[in-house]
């Protein structure tokens, strides 16, 4: 019997929670568990940090990261790298070795291919691991199959999303550097939620940054498929009507149902076209693959319910879901989908998940949120946020947090602050 | 008084869906303070050359930094914003953490001339605040010994400039220096282990 790739994940989601997958028991033991285990997917914003906090708090408790890939790239300020501003992405890559060696933690670079909830065992190419306690801190997927049209492998080779800082990031770049002055940008942004609230805005000003220096006879187009600005607006606003004027435009309630890469254009509500030079479509999104296979996402079949207190999974038992893959238990007020979040439910997930595993009682979440996006060359604006559970929910603490000023009068000195949050987050990660 | 109960009882149902958040204590100082490390750096030690440290801070210049922050008094970026999100109870716990970890030393390109005239600039002028050569300080004065040094000169520059206001007998001291004195100072003080 061969499986095509949509019955392959239905019968994985379908494994979940019962009777297990079939491939995980027979495949071979990775790493046999002695003692207490919690293993961690994924070594972005939230994963790291979340197997070097139960370390911290309970080094009897062995940990493992299994991430498929040896070096990590940090999406903020990854649109700097595009619009030129950052060389190249050195000082945005970090690795794990300093991390594992400082904190004993186990690293795993393996792809993981599914979760048996019920056996409490993760399943990677090369084997399989036993846990007492998962948490999944798997990042966004895309939801192609909502594009027509849209490839998922050959389509970013020409159309790139660069929403995964890399090799996309730097093809999006090159395609700016290769475009002729008086050529036509196009950035297209989906519905919230998605990754990084303001950070299609933010792009659309670098890559203006780099059209204006290099290329001021050329366009740049963002379309929007939210009604309004989403984030920051009166910033992005600011920003685009003085630095941007005559080269870019905003074009709101733009959602694009179809793309033709060979002729790079986007269809909005399959009657519009729009066709640029350089085009960066950026999709729909849902939680990473390995959170929808393994059943952790809710009724929306896209975000994963959480309790937020633990981050325990409100589908399966001893599953910690935490960063943009989770959905806060109600719709109201949840933390941005931002790096710094991540880093700040991890923190909260590993001091609770120690607790439960020493039988003590948990702790109130308290979380903070703080993102900054460039606007031009020296200049970043930030919104801020404190965090905490308020009936059952988490919420934003009343007349506290909010956005920059709007007259940028300390927007020079928040561009230096946004760097030094960069180096400070990626330390945290990487030592 | 019949939508009151109807209320209550959907208030009910979801502490009952999570049960975790009806049965977890309220944030500790750990709680607190680790949420700012995103910033600050693990347990308060910064890696960013333009963000103090706050591992080894006194706790009481932590709290008047954060009172001052949420009150408006100090100018602030995002420390205004976040500061209004804690209680007073919530600040002094904050405070008490930071202050218990240990000093995050840092190893700064520094020049030599300069650290050792700010020593001497130091011992003249400073020490009565600035005690153990910055590495703590009187009441509420903050220990200064390990910042990085564009995080110093920044600061220095919002005093002169008035946007941050200098307690009146820092001002005496510092009126009368130099630009080259008090940049001596700052190496002096980033120089500190």
């Amino acid at each position: 019997m061969t499986l095509d790739r949509r019955s392959f994940l239905k019968l994985l989601g379908a494994g979940a929670g019962t009777a297990g997958l079939p491939m995980i028991g027979r495949a071979a033991e990775l790493m046999p568990k002695t003692g207490r285990r919690v293993v961690v997917i994924g070594g972005g914003f939230g994963g790291s940090i979340a197997a070097k906090y139960v370390r911290m708090l309970d080094a009897s408790i062995e940990v493992v990261l299994i991430e498929r890939n040896r070096q990590f790239v940090s999406c903020p300020f990854s649109n700097l790298y595009i619009g030129g501003l950052i060389k190249d992405l050195s000082s945005l890559t970090i690795g794990y070795d300093k991390l594992a060696a400082n904190h004993g933690i186990k690293m795993v670079y393996e792809e993981v291919t599914g979760i048996d909830p019920a056996a409490k065992v993760v399943a990677t190419k090369g084997g399989t691991l036993a846990y007492d306690r998962l948490i999944v801190s798997p990042g966004v997927d895309f939801r192609t199959e909502e594009i027509e049209g849209y490839d998922p492998v050959k389509t970013p080779d020409v159309i790139p999303h660069a929403w995964k800082a890399g090799a996309q990031s730097t093809l999006l770049r090159n395609q700016l550097e290769a475009m002729p002055d008086g050529g036509k940008v196009i950035i297209s942004m989906p519905l919230t939620p998605y990754r990084c609230p303001p950070g299609p805005y933010e792009r659309s000003c670098m890559i203006g940054t780099y059209l204006k220096k290099h290329k001021p006879k050329s366009k740049l187009l963002l379309l929007d498929a939210n009604p309004d600005v989403v984030s920051k607006k009166p910033l992005f606003t600011k920003a685009w009507n003085e630095y941007y004027k005559g080269i870019f435009e905003y074009v709101p309630a733009k959602k694009v149902t179809r793309v033709e890469a060979a002729n790079r254009t986007l269809v909005v509500e399959g009657i519009e076209d729009f066709k640029g030079d350089v085009v960066n479509f950026i999709p729909p999104q849902r939680a990473g693959q390995i959170a929808v296979a393994a059943g952790l996402v809710g009724p929306d079949k896209n975000w994963c319910p959480v309790n937020p207190v633990t981050f325990e999974s409100a589908n399966h038992k001893d599953i910690h879901v935490i960063g943009d893959a989770c959905a806060p238990p109600s719709t109201g007020a949840p933390m941005p989908k931002s790096g710094y979040s991540a880093n700040s439910q991890a923190k909260v997930c590993a001091m609770n998940v120690v607790a439960l595993m020493n039988g003590r009682e948990t702790t109130d979440l308290s979380g903070i949120n703080v993102c900054y996006s460039a606007v031009s060359e020296h200049e970043s604006v930030s919104i801020a946020a404190v965090y905490k559970v308020a009936e059952g929910k988490i919420t934003a603490v009343p007349n506290s947090g909010g956005i920059s000023p709007a007259d940028f009068s300390i927007a020079k000195m928040e561009h230096t602050y946004a760097e030094s949050w960069l180096r400070n987050i990626l330390t945290e990660m990487s030592s | 008084m019949r939508m009151k109960k109807a209320w209550m009882g959907a208030a009910t149902l979801a502490g009952a869906l999570f049960a975790g958040a009806a049965s977890a204590a309220p944030p500790t100082a750990e709680m607190l303070s680790n949420a700012c490390a995103g910033c600050h750096g693990t347990k308060g030690g910064s890696a960013g050359l333009t963000m103090p440290s706050l591992a080894g801070q006194s706790k009481e210049a932590i709290i008047d930094a954060m009172k001052k922050f949420k009150s408006g008094e100090r100018a602030a970026t995002v420390m205004g914003r976040l500061a209004k999100g804690y209680t007073d109870a919530e600040i002094v716990a904050m405070g008490e953490y930071f202050s218990k970890q240990k000093l995050h030393a840092t190893n700064q390109m520094l020049d030599k001339a300069k650290v050792a005239k700010g020593a001497s600039l130091q011992e003249a002028n400073c020490s009565r605040c600035h005690l153990e050569d910055g590495k703590e300080g009187k009441d509420e004065t903050p220990a200064m010994a390990s910042q990085w040094l564009p995080y110093l000169q920044m600061q220095m520059e919002m005093y002169l400039s008035g946007k941050r206001k200098m307690p009146e007998k820092m001002e005496e001291k510092v009126k009368p220096m130099s630009k080259e004195d008090l940049d001596a100072l700052l190496h002096f003080y980033a120089s500190v282990k």
